[in-house]
């Protein structure tokens, strides 16, 4: 399947570059009791489009353990986010109805990198989340790239590849066309 | 803190996303990424204070700045003014958040009237346009990784 790649970011800058990785070593990041599992290397800030996404095992906000692994099979919409981000709450309520209209095809994470959880938890009682939203941490913001601006997200292949990257608020149309080519090819 | 006028600032209320649009940091009390980035380089740093978010400030930050936020929250501004209690009121103290563009952080105003309201007469906002990734790390300015 052909990789598209839509807004990639890189970085550092290329003079900055490291060689590439000679080895990767699978990561997940249990919130809580700080325990890690042998990590997928990245070089920090290079783009994960055609990547195998890392791994991660986290709690969401009712504590109840989420891995990755468990949605292999359906397209994934990663999104990181906090509550004192307007384009975050812009896009959300479009990714609380894209769970619902895919009916199972495409699950939606939501990650939370706020410092408190109660203004966090408020928000998505007001925009009405349907989907899980986890507790992000450093470990995972520099797993995915880095994370250094909000929102971010990612789009995540059936077979857990990263298909999409985008930073900042003003991608939905593009992430929705990519959601909508990785079903039209799984479909086939 | 003693809430005067058109400065005050109300305390964002559970699930509210604070805009302080009426706290404008003129351009003199701006400082350019660039300009940072040659005072570090050349051995001036000034202090630096990241007035963000914890999480951005342990997945990367500029070196010698202390995390000191975020400042939309009342225990960010705590945190702040703790952090810049005992600092020189008229020495350079630069702020930086880089969570959001410019117009949009919650953080950087805040700070910035806060430590104007504690006495400091040079503070100055890093001017981050879209984000520290994009504004910093992206340009290859001094950056360290980890809290």
């Amino acid at each position: 399947m052909m990789t598209r790649r839509s807004f990639v970011r890189v970085w550092p800058p290329r003079r900055h570059a490291v060689a590439a990785l000679c080895g990767v070593v699978l990561a997940a990041v249990v919130l809580g009791t700080g325990a890690v599992m042998p990590a997928q290397a990245q070089e920090q800030g290079h783009s994960l489009v055609g990547r195998p996404a890392p791994a991660f095992v986290l709690k969401d906000f009712q504590q109840k353990t989420l891995r990755l692994s468990q949605y292999r099979g359906k397209v994934v919409l990663l999104n990181f986010w906090a509550s004192w981000c307007a384009p975050c709450q812009a896009e959300m309520p479009t990714f609380a109805q894209w769970q619902s209209q895919y009916h199972g095809k495409v699950q939606v994470i939501g990650v939370n990198m706020d410092d408190e959880m109660p203004k966090a938890q408020a928000v998505a009682r007001k925009l009405k989340v349907n989907y899980p939203l986890v507790i992000g941490t450093a470990h995972l913001g520099e797993l995915y790239g880095g994370i250094y601006g909000l929102p971010v997200s990612f789009v995540i292949d059936a077979q857990g590849r990263v298909r999409g990257e985008y930073q900042g608020g003003n991608h939905v149309e593009q992430i929705h066309a990519e959601i909508e080519h990785l079903l039209a090819h799984s479909s086939r | 803190m003693a809430l005067t006028g058109a400065t005050a600032m109300a305390q964002p209320r559970a699930g509210q996303v604070f805009t302080p649009k009426h706290i404008t940091i003129p351009q003199s009390a701006r400082i350019q990424p660039a300009q940072l980035a040659a005072m570090i380089r050349s051995g001036h740093a000034p202090t630096i204070l990241q007035v963000g978010f914890t999480t951005l400030y342990e997945e990367a930050h500029i070196p010698g700045a202390i995390h000191a936020g975020p400042a939309i929250s009342g225990a960010g501004l705590a945190l702040l003014r703790k952090t810049a209690e005992h600092l020189d009121r008229h020495k350079l103290l630069v702020i930086y958040c880089g969570c959001c563009p410019w117009p949009k952080c919650p953080n950087i105003r805040p700070a910035f009237e806060a430590l104007r309201k504690m006495g400091f007469t040079n503070v100055k906002a890093v001017y981050i346009r879209d984000n520290f990734g994009t504004d910093w790390i992206q340009h290859g300015y001094p950056t360290v990784k980890g809290a």
